[in-house]
């Protein structure tokens, strides 16, 4: 086992850990437990950090090539957000919701294969790094919008329904949740945009062709078109609350499709196939 | 020593004997001294509330304490004990400090979690150390009640939860808006339960407050209270848009606030969340109103509702808390027991160290040709007799410190050997536990 997948074993190791405390903490209601998860979970990125380092040193590339790459720096681009928010948010609740998506994802990487991937001319471009870390940063806080949006959809059934179990009182309020899916909308659209654009010049030098509607590229623009939407009715009409969450729940699930599903279904030359040979 | 308590509270008796027995808190010097003159009491302290009284007490001789405790209440009182005996409950030992643990902590309140009952202990704390009563056992046995009752409302939820209908509706407000401070509140209709929810916003941060009346007069001195306006009750529904939280109680034998006009009326605040609050009966706005997105409609069962389910929180939360009572009660028992063991120990092994000199002083005077290696040898045999003397003796004593025959050991040794009464070591006073917050 070389070093980088070690690392990542530990990453996976540390992360799960995490989740557990998250978890355990919001349904025995103990506040201690969320810290120390936190603590963890800061633990656990800067090892992951390090294995993303390690796997750059061991391929010579953005380690974003293969699909295992891909989900560990999404991820590691998750937690990493989910950090940032915590800095503003502190809501324990929301690590007990992002943290185990972030596990998933990291499970999702350790089944995959992770040979290094073969040398190829159109991965060598400094705007393969650039496009990557922009969609992946883009992917995370719109995965964090969409737990958030989650989260409202259960707090808000409890207060309409007047029915308050034990998630009632562990859940923050709908305005706090709302308010995580506007800054997200925010944040997470301009990264998106940026994504793609730079998606579209690193496709220029490597296929001679700024837009090919390749499966990917067009379940991008839709889940672009979908987030433009979102954006569009919040600031103008008014849209909010339970329509936000599912806008933002929806637009994640396209998201993901659009990662994973034209990745392992449709194909295309925006594929870890057409990137690593595998 | 002992801890022993008796008393009686709302779950043994009927508010007309909880009154015939409590004490004035004006006159608390009396009783406490009167306490301490009974046999078998080394220090006193005497908790009385609307739902209890209680007499605490640090004792050798538990079983006398308790009847003399008893004795005390009724006679104080001038009732004949053997009319209250039923209403009357005592403890002794663990039990005893498990019980003031439960009772500062809230969780034998009759709302359990109501904050107030630790307030009344420090109060009745304050009387037993103005009038010196309380001493070593109980100074230490009530700071950490303190301490326990500080670590159960930080570490549970038992009282994190409204279980009044006012404050049932700011809760919900919050875990609607999150800060309530920057929020406006109608007050529709004048009512009585509408004044006092609004009283619970307006101490909780909210500033703006508009009240409507259909007698406008009615409505201007209650908005004068908040520091708030009056608006016509003709262009109320006007106003709704701009306010974010209302309260309304109005006679009106139908509704005044339709599905329609709230449809309208959120229209025109950009669906920005509102929280309707319908205290009337009958009721002042259509329950259809509810199914409005980003509106929440309570009425006053559903806020009843809510301090039901708060309750039962409370009480799942106060499982929780019993256990750190019972993590604590451990760790002062083991205080309580080495204040007598500690001393002892050190007593008993001074007690043979002094045997050991002087009889090694002795064997000296007689024998001056000894030579300085020969002296040596004497004093390292005596030394090595004293601790292996001592050995199975201390061992024991601390052993045994946990158990209820520990003090049996002690007071056996001491006969014994002749020790004399302990004098508490002050560095027993501060190792055990950080220190709760002082009043």
């Amino acid at each position: 086992m070389t070093l980088d997948i070690l690392l990542f074993k530990a990453t996976l190791l540390v992360y799960f850990i995490a989740t557990l405390l998250y978890l355990v903490g919001v349904i025995t209601r103990r506040e201690q437990l969320g810290k120390i998860a936190k603590w963890v979970l800061i633990g656990g990125f800067a090892v992951h950090c390090v294995t993303l380092g390690a796997r750059w040193l061991a391929t010579g590339l953005t380690p974003a090539a293969s699909l295992y790459e891909a989900l560990s720096f999404f991820a590691w681009a998750l937690v990493g957000t989910y950090l940032l928010f915590d800095l503003r948010y502190r809501i324990a609740v929301l690590g007990a919701f992002v943290c185990p998506l972030a596990l998933v994802l990291m499970i999702g990487g350790s089944a995959a294969p992770k040979q290094i991937p073969a040398a190829n001319p159109v991965l060598d471009s400094w705007w393969f790094p650039v496009h990557v870390t922009l969609a992946f940063l883009g992917y995370a806080v719109f995965a964090v919008a969409a737990m958030a949006g989650v989260m409202y959809l259960l707090q808000e059934r409890r207060v309409k329904a007047k029915k308050f179990s034990g998630l009632f009182y562990r859940l923050p309020s709908l305005d706090t949740l709302d308010s995580i899916n506007y800054k997200c909308l925010t944040f997470g659209f301009p990264l998106m945009t940026m994504g793609i654009i730079s998606g579209a010049i690193w496709g220029n030098s490597a296929w001679g062709g700024y837009w090919r509607w390749d499966p990917k590229e067009t379940g991008a623009l839709v889940v672009w078109f979908l987030y433009a939407a979102l954006l569009h009715g919040r600031l103008t009409v008014g849209w909010r609350g339970r329509r936000a969450a599912l806008f933002a729940i929806l637009g994640f699930l396209c998201l993901l499709f659009t990662f994973l599903g034209v990745n392992l279904l449709l194909g295309g030359q925006h594929t870890f196939k057409s990137f690593t040979g595998q | 020593m002992h801890i022993v308590v008796v008393g009686l509270s709302h779950h043994t008796a009927p508010v007309e004997i909880r009154e015939r027995l409590a004490f004035a808190p004006t006159a608390m010097e009396k009783p406490l001294r009167q306490m301490l003159e009974l046999p078998a009491i080394a220090e006193a302290l005497l908790v009385s509330t609307c739902n209890r009284v209680e007499l605490y007490a640090a004792s050798k001789e538990p079983d006398t304490a308790v009847a003399a405790l008893r004795r005390f209440l009724a006679d104080y009182h001038g009732v004949p004990l053997d009319e209250i005996e039923q209403h009357l409950y005592d403890y002794q030992g663990e039990d005893a400090i498990r019980h003031l643990f439960r009772v500062s902590s809230s969780l034998d309140s009759m709302i359990i979690g109501e904050p107030q009952i630790l307030g009344q202990i420090k109060t009745a704390y304050g009387y037993a150390v103005e009038f010196k009563t309380a001493g070593l056992i109980l100074n230490r046995f009530l700071h950490k009640a303190f301490s326990v009752a500080k670590r159960v409302r930080t570490e549970t939820g038992i009282a994190s939860s409204a279980v009044s209908v006012s404050f049932a509706a700011v809760e919900l407000a919050r875990k609607i808006f999150d800060r309530i401070d920057d929020k406006a509140v109608m007050i529709i209709g004048a009512g009585e339960m509408c004044e006092l929810a609004a009283r619970h916003f307006v101490s909780n941060g909210v500033t703006r407050v508009l009240v409507t009346n259909r007698t406008f007069e009615r409505a201007e001195k209650l908005a004068a209270e908040f520091q708030g306006r009056a608006v016509p009750f003709e262009q109320f529904t006007e106003h709704l848009a701009s306010v974010d939280i209302v309260l309304t109680s109005t006679g009106a034998p139908t509704f005044i606030l339709g599905h329609k006009q709230m449809e309208e009326i959120l229209r025109r605040r950009k669906n920005r969340p509102m929280f309707l609050i319908d205290i009337a009966v009958p009721r002042d706005v259509d329950p259809k109103v509810n199914d409005l997105a980003n509106v929440y409609l309570y009425d006053v069962d559903d806020l009843q509702g809510v301090v039901q389910a708060n309750l039962k929180e409370r009480q799942k939360e106060a499982h929780r808390a019993e256990t750190i009572i019972a993590e604590e009660l451990g760790q002062f028992h083991v205080w309580l027991a080495n204040l007598e063991v500690k001393p002892t120990i050190i007593a008993l092994r001074k007690r043979f160290e002094e045997i050991g000199t002087q009889e090694v002083a002795k064997t000296f005077g007689n024998h001056k040709d000894l030579t300085d290696a020969q002296r040596k040898g004497i004093e390292a045999m005596t030394n090595a007799i004293v601790n292996k003397l001592l050995h199975r003796p201390i061992a024991l004593l601390k052993r045994t410190q946990n158990d209820t025959n520990g003090e049996d050991y002690v007071d056996t040794v001491r006969e014994l050997f002749d020790l004399p009464v302990p004098i508490v070591d002050e560095a027993l006073l501060e190792p055990l536990d950080d220190d709760p917050d002082n009043r």
